[in-house]
């Protein structure tokens, strides 16, 4: 495919811990097309935080390591970058927000430091140009007043407003893309209504592609164009977000799915929870990772971990089941 | 829902809870966090009160003030006919049996160097309710009602996951044999395939030894589905009170209507559709609550009586409480 501004291919990332090998990542392939936003849902310790955290070069190493695969940006492979070209490409093309806004401001520099410093690393602004342009991306995520906020500290600003300011940092260098760590979770609701308002607009504006990590389906289904589901450090379904919702296949998606309470939803129903936990992944399994809770679990399943493939246009799913009509495939 | 008065299990009557500011070098007192600023509610016998906001709004604080974990500045809690705020801590120590917490977060509210068997089983050593065998019994009893293996007992919580924690937390709760308890956010340090069996663990129990819950949380959906009414707080004050369906599907206080707009629906199809009330800037400061109307620096229909005078917690339909001078504009 050509259109693809991003291409993962068979990523591998694994921890050295006292315990043993964890196998976080284990083996994802995907690609980001212009202009999209690709959702990433899984729950704790699935890997979707890991996987993008590889693509940037920012596994912490040791204990970790990118052991296999290839990360495609333009044609050149962002895992075999040197530390200062990785760092040319993260910030300047390719933009992040994490989850905790706190925690990734530096709280002794003003805002206004932490927007000037990558305006006039990247792209090589005067002091005074990038003042001005701190301005005005503090205007474009909504802060009031901003020529007088970049003279305040992070502590001085709200939680929601912070994310507002890591937002702003990540669209500094007009990147390609913006990878988003579950930048909501630690938001209340209202607040993330703003954030995710403010995100829909910018898109627009900007014309960016996103990574947007979550464990909210509610989340990735007002945002996202195209939704990949990860379980156990793979991706185990991969679909258009309309044709996830009405058609999910992959048992664990659909269990995710029942499992959900709505705030729309009837009267009286039941919530059916997936049994059991998630895997601690410290032997790269060689069955099915969410054979141990599946319901239509088969012989197969334990045996032999199944591979992403196709069962319509666009839509793949890792499993030997047919949910639909019990058979294996 | 009948509301005679001897279905009132808890009465929460005007509950205040201020917590004071000290500064200088002498700590003289210079302000006070509005943490609960005057809220009263009835929980009915059996029901599942849910209690929901955002953060810092004072949900938690006014659970903890409930079970007199705090002393309230001022009001009254009416537990079962005994106003608590009033006792001495001996009986209110015997009173505690029949009220019991389950915390958010499992990692922080089990010790780490007790055994599983020590944790549940304490509230019995505590209370002399048991001694020596009797102890293990019931405790392997407790265990298996809220379906962890009786040999669990010997092992230490960092042995288990986060939903298996949580279960270890509400057997403690249960081992008094309480009739009400208060849910912090027991659900929300979950992940998310894990928070459905615990919320229907909480819900088996209920009907099992017919408890009371107040189930505080600021999940909007799973709020709904647990509780029988439910209340909203933003910045110490309850805004309105009614039961889930009416609160759900018509809402009269302008916050709960951007509230519950507010939540993200999985189903793409719902959430184009869907038309969202984004609400403007940030909660004050619970130090320096706006004048009038807590909620009118960020209400869409605000006029200059909301800044004058405090809107009344008033009855608009049967069982719906709502405080907003304009409320009737939504009937």
């Amino acid at each position: 495919m050509p259109d693809l501004l991003l291409d993962i291919k068979g990523l591998e990332t694994q921890f050295k811990t006292p315990d043993g090998i964890v196998h976080a990542v284990n083996g994802v392939s995907f690609g980001l097309k212009e202009g999209e936003t690709l959702g990433v849902v899984g729950e704790s310790g699935c890997g979707k935080s890991v996987t993008m955290l590889s693509v940037l070069g920012l596994i912490p190493s040791p204990p970790g390591k990118v052991v296999a695969g290839e990360a495609l940006y333009f044609g050149q492979d962002l895992l075999k970058m040197s530390k200062d070209e990785i760092r040319d490409v993260r910030g300047a093309q390719i933009g992040m927000v994490f989850q905790d806004p706190m925690t990734s401001l530096n709280p002794v520099l003003t805002v206004g430091r932490q927007l000037e410093e990558p305006l006039m690393l990247h792209v090589g602004m005067s002091k005074s140009q990038a003042r001005e342009r701190a301005a005005d991306l503090l205007g474009l995520v909504g802060i009031p007043s901003p020529k007088d906020r970049l003279n305040d500290y992070p502590h001085q600003f709200s939680g929601g407003m912070r994310q507002r300011v890591m937002i702003a940092m990540a669209l500094s260098c007009s990147p390609q893309i913006l990878i988003a760590d579950e930048p909501t979770t630690a938001l209340d609701v209202t607040i993330q209504a703003q954030i995710m308002d403010l995100v829909k607009r910018l898109r627009e504006e900007l014309g960016m592609a996103i990574i947007w990590i979550t464990h909210d389906l509610g989340v990735v289904a007002g945002l996202a164009h195209r939704v990949l589901v990860m379980y156990g450090g793979y991706i185990i379904e991969e679909a258009m977000v309309q044709e996830l919702f009405a058609n999910p296949s992959h048992p664990y998606t659909i269990g995710l799915m029942r499992s959900l309470p709505r705030v729309d939803e009837e009267k009286g129903r039941k919530l059916q929870p997936i049994e059991g936990t998630p895997p601690v992944l410290y032997d790269k399994p060689t069955s099915c990772p969410f054979a141990p809770r599946c319901k239509w679990a088969v012989e197969r399943c334990w045996t032999e971990n199944p591979v992403l493939d196709n069962i319509s246009d666009g839509h793949r799913i890792a499993c030997w089941v047919d949910v639909k009509t019990g058979r294996t495939r | 829902m009948a509301s005679s008065e001897n279905n009132i299990l808890l009465k929460v009557e005007d509950l205040k809870m201020h917590f004071p500011i000290y500064k200088g070098l002498i700590r003289r007192q210079v302000g006070a966090v509005h943490a609960v600023d005057g809220i009263s509610f009835d929980v009915m016998r059996g029901e599942t009160l849910g209690l929901v906001g955002e953060s810092g709004c004072g949900k938690s604080t006014t659970g903890r003030a409930i079970l007199q974990l705090y002393k309230p500045t001022a009001g009254k809690i009416v537990f079962d006919g005994t106003n608590l705020v009033s006792l001495k801590s001996e009986d209110m120590r015997l009173m505690r049996r029949k009220m019991q917490m389950i915390f958010q977060d499992p990692y922080a509210s089990l010790n780490p160097r007790m055994t599983v068997g020590e944790i549940v089983g304490e509230p019995l050593l505590v209370h002399n309710i048991a001694s020596g065998r009797e102890v293990d019994e019931q405790v392997a009893h407790l265990l298996e009602i809220v379906k962890l293996n009786p040999s669990f007992s010997t092992r230490y919580p960092h042995e288990f996951s986060g939903g298996q924690r949580q279960r270890i937390g509400i057997a403690r709760s249960l081992a008094l044999h309480p009739s009400f308890i208060v849910c912090d956010e027991p659900i929300s340090a979950l992940d998310v395939s894990i928070q459905a069996q615990v919320v229907n663990l909480l819900e088996e129990l209920q009907e099992q030894f017919n408890l009371t819950y107040l189930f505080i949380a600021h999940d909007l959906s799973m709020v709904r589905h647990i509780s029988n009414r439910i209340a909203v707080m933003y910045l110490g004050v309850i805004v309105e009170l009614a039961d889930r369906d009416t609160l759900y599907e018509k809402p009269l206080h302008p916050y709960s209507q951007a509230l519950l707009s507010a939540v993200p629906i999985p189903d793409p199809f719902a959430e184009s559709k869907h038309k969202r009330t984004i609400l403007q800037g940030d909660v004050p400061s619970p130090v320096n609550p706006p004048s009038g109307c807590r909620f009118r620096t960020r209400c869409p229909i605000a006029e200059s009586v909301c800044a004058e005078s405090r809107p009344e917690f008033r009855e608009l339909n049967p069982g719906h409480f709502v405080a907003c001078h304009f409320a009737d504009r939504f009937l």
